[in-house]
């Protein structure tokens, strides 16, 4: 039986009380990498990334709860896993170190018009500094598929809820964490000027993100500006440093060209 | 009007035609009021004849009926009248001058001009709701293009046009401007696919122009300056809206148009106009009733007046001013300038403007005769505290969140709603973001705000318990169907179990819409509300465990239904064939999330289904399969 219920809620407290993670000790049906068990990363709170694992396993053998008149909270109704398509990473705009990581966003939730959000968000970041964004609803959204070298399935995101590398980084990072056990390497962007580092990057066994553009080549992230990326980026691919090798070449080239 | 002495079979509520003469028609309960100048008898025998040779008493009664049903305005009412016979459906479809068309694929257009060739004004609904919240891919349909194309040759006196989520084009506002010489009201509500080109024609050739709305709707700027197209000398403008257009604005055209339209009342200016701006605006047209007040915020720095700009009397000027809006790039120390109005204000709109607790309390605290009231959750508990205590007559609140994410620390909570269940017992319409609630505050409001008819509440986090309690919200919205006995709409949130849907099901007789989210446990859940539920006319669910045997369980209703949505449930392509074969005028769209993959056969991504007379559209983009 799976059971995933943020437990965490009812022990007291609002927005994310992590302090006791009651998830780490729940049994779960998860795939490898997701739900509790042996695999626990370092980072503290992760019930974001588990809870997205473990609905993604299509339960289809339709657990019906007992009798909803007699809720108690111990019998924990059943939550039967959906199928978490739309499941996004977000953005971690809080600059605050004590605050939680945000938890993974969902598509259309909540359900707020994207015209709202956009104008709302503007205001958040005011003092950021950043520029007022007049996008249209056509192209307020820019999902990309993501995926992984090693992990069963694919992540989709939206580029358009990022405005730097890092804030993707970090997103994807979070997303795909259990499977790089920590090894996910862009602490800061890949410095392409470097060679020297770029190349020890890549014969590593670390993992890169590499990405498809509108001409259907695969380059490495981070090679043009973040504005660009997010327009012609068509999908994405966490790939290890070693197999990513091939695509430096073409990404000095491009990113020397540019500078 | 000749005597006739034969009795028409068909006319039994009429007597016989001995006694044309209406006033002393002893069958009518009581004397008409003088009917508007008969149609000529002449028009009335060419459509009579060409249905049957009736003799000259049928035509005498119907042109009767004729004068008699242009009273009825009521949509529903004109529905009934037109089903009681073949001659009254043909009357009625004769004198309907309104046609609300709540479904755009539910009827094709040349289908709607053939039966009702006189209407001066149509209502034509497009996308479903859910559409907003990027839940439906891009290009999925509800195009005006064929409206307008074949309305254009049946209509040409059509005078008003209600388009809501509906993708229209500029050839298709070109095409509007060409065909309808006598157009008068335009209003586009959650609509997109234009650009300022398509503006510009109507505000050219639409010489009549009335009422240019656009409320949420995307305008792209393709360098038209469409304000300056308006024509030279007086206009007939009474409501010019566009506070949610992204385009920069010529603000001298902008500001020669207000001063040559002496009907302006309604004005909502959008974000390019900084305060400055308003102000000029303001001191020209002091008879506004609805303002819309742009930014807010912004004066121009080269201003040289701007400190001399005495905001508060042109404020204070707007005596008739009874409806404020926008405040889109607010700046605090701008806002006591409307305190004095606000004694006046039947409706307030704050739900772009980020200001504090305090700033809002000095606003709130004057406006005793506030009837609506949109605020951001920034406003806190606090604030609705002192809106319960002020705004004793208020009828509609909605409190938007400032930031749209779970897991975040929310300002407003239970006891925001709590106090104002105390304080505002009038409450008919609720709409309320927040990250925490509790099920006692939810029970509280349904007890004190009898007159509750539409109960939005959104509590952000997916799942989320009363916070309290830890248990689910079951028994608040329970007693919001069991005590709001006028509940026609409701939006539902948090941990529900199917117990919440029994509730629904039991106590919901009058519940039209609901809107389901991450709720429920079962079949069960579903097959409550769509056997207990016998008014249900849209219902919209996301990520809820509703499978095939739920959704066959309301086979007996999907033909009284303006729609059913289903997204990321657990409905497989086998379930939603068996609903089309057993309703076959259903329309049964399977859309995708994943564009060109192939559909997977088991699971189904949405299922967006709505009863159609024409069929299934020929407009379906790739994504989308018509069962």
């Amino acid at each position: 039986m799976e059971v995933s219920r943020r437990t965490a809620n009812l022990l007291g407290g609002g927005g994310g009380g992590r302090g006791l993670n009651l998830k780490e000790t729940e049994l779960c049906l998860g795939l490898p990498g997701g739900g509790g068990g042996s695999e626990v990363a370092p980072e503290a709170p992760k019930a974001n990334g588990k809870r997205g694992y473990s609905e993604t396993v299509d339960l289809k053998l339709n657990l019906h709860t007992k009798e909803p008149a007699t809720l108690d909270l111990k019998d924990m109704p059943i939550k039967n896993g959906l199928k978490e398509k739309n499941l996004l990473a977000s953005a971690d705009s809080t600059k605050d170190p004590a605050k939680p990581p945000a938890k993974a966003q969902v598509v259309g939730w909540p359900p707020v018009r994207s015209y709202r959000k956009n104008m709302m968000s503007n205001k958040n970041n005011k003092d950021e500094g950043s520029t007022d964004q007049k996008t249209s609803t056509a192209s307020a959204v820019a999902f990309v598929k993501v995926s992984m070298d090693g992990a069963p399935y694919l992540r989709k995101v939206d580029l358009k809820m990022y405005n730097s590398y890092d804030q993707l980084s970090d997103a994807l990072g979070k997303m795909f964490s259990s499977f790089t056990m920590g090894n996910y390497g862009a602490q800061e962007m890949i410095d392409f000027m470097n060679e020297s580092k770029l190349m020890d990057l890549l014969n590593s066994s670390e993992y890169v993100p590499t990405y498809e553009d509108k001409d259907g080549d695969w380059m490495l992230v981070g090679d043009v500006p973040w504005e660009m990326f997010v327009e012609s980026c068509k999908r994405l691919r966490i790939m290890k440093g070693s197999e990513a090798i091939g695509l430096a070449p073409r990404a000095m080239e491009k990113c020397k060209s540019r500078s | 009007m000749s005597e006739n002495d034969r009795h028409h079979p068909q006319q039994n509520h009429f007597c016989p035609a001995e006694t044309m003469s209406e006033d002393e028609d002893p069958c009518r309960p009581s004397p008409p009021p003088p009917p508007p100048p008969p149609e000529p008898v002449s028009k009335k025998t060419r459509n009579c004849a060409a249905v049957h040779p009736s003799p000259h008493s049928d035509r005498v009664l119907e042109i009767v009926l004729e004068h008699v049903l242009q009273f009825l305005t009521v949509r529903r009412d004109r529905n009934a009248a037109s089903l009681v016979c073949k001659s009254w459906y043909r009357t009625e479809a004769l004198t309907r001058s309104d046609v609300f068309i709540g479904n755009c694929y539910s009827v094709s257009p040349a289908r709607v001009t053939t039966r009702f060739p006189r209407v001066r004004s149509v209502v034509i609904k497009g996308r479903p709701r859910f559409a907003d919240f990027n839940l439906m891919p891009q290009n999925w349909g509800a195009h005006f293009g064929p409206w307008v194309a074949t309305m254009g040759k049946a209509y040409p006196l059509l005078e008003r046009v209600y388009l809501k989520r509906m993708s229209l084009t500029d050839r298709d506002l070109c095409l509007l401007a060409d065909s309808f010489t006598k157009f008068k009201d335009l209003v586009l509500v959650c609509c997109e696919g234009f650009g300022t080109s398509g503006l510009a024609a109507v505000a050219s050739k639409c010489r009549q122009l009335r009422v240019l709305d656009l409320s949420d709707t995307e305008v792209l700027y393709d360098g038209v300056d469409w304000i300056s197209c308006f024509p030279e000398g007086e206009t007939c403008l009474e409501s010019l809206i566009f506070d949610c257009v992204e385009c920069p604005i010529n603000f001298e055209a902008l500001e020669s148009l207000v001063v040559r339209s002496p009907a302006l009342k309604k004005l909502r200016l959008n974000r390019e106009v900084s305060i400055g701006q308003l102000y000029r605006l303001v001191v020209r047209a002091p008879s506004l009733t609805h303002l819309g007040t742009g930014a807010f915020g912004h004066p121009e720095p080269q201003d040289p007046n701007d400190q001399e700009m005495d905001y508060g009397s042109a404020f204070s000027a707007c005596k008739s001013l009874v409806c404020l809006s926008g405040f889109r790039e607010v700046m605090p120390e701008y806002l006591p300038a409307i305190h004095s109005i606000c004694t006046n204000l039947m409706s307030l709109n704050l739900s772009y403007a980020n200001i504090g607790v305090e700033q809002f309390k000095l606003l709130i605290q004057h406006c005793c005769r506030l009837q609506v009231l949109w605020v951001l959750d920034s406003v806190c508990d606090e604030g609705l505290q002192a809106v319960a205590a002020t705004c004793r007559d208020l009828r509609e609140l909605r409190v938007f969140p400032l930031n749209a994410q779970e897991d975040v620390e929310g300002p407003v909570s239970e006891v925001g709603l709590q106090a104002i269940s105390e304080g505002c017992p009038k409450l008919e319409s609720i709409l309320y973001f927040c990250q925490r609630m509790t099920n006692a505050a939810v029970v509280a409001m349904s007890n004190n705000c009898p007159d509750l008819v539409v109960f939005r509440l959104c509590i952000m986090g997916r799942h989320q318990p009363d916070h309290i309690t830890g248990a689910p919200m079951d028994e608040g919205f329970g007693a919001i169907v069991m005590n709001c006995k006028k509940l026609t709409r409701l939006a539902i949130s948090g941990l529900l179990t199917d117990r919440a849907f029994a509730y629904i099901g039991r106590y919901g007789k009058l519940v039209r819409t609901l809107s389901v989210a991450f709720a429920g446990d079962s079949d069960t859940g579903l097959k409550y509300v769509l056997e207990g539920c016998p008014k249900l006319q849209k219902l919209e669910i996301r990520d809820s465990p509703f499978g095939d045997a739920a959704l066959l369980s309301g086979l007996h209703h999907y033909y009284n239904m303006r729609f059913l949505w289903m997204s990321t449930c657990q409905l497989s392509q086998r379930g939603c064939e068996e609903v089309a074969r057993a309703l076959p005028r259903l329309a049964v769209e399977l859309l995708s999330y994943e564009e060109n993959e192939e559909m997977d056969n088991e699971t189904v991504d949405v299922l967006y289904m709505y009863r159609s007379l024409q069929g299934p559209r020929d407009d379906a983009p790739q994504f989308v399969r018509i069962l």
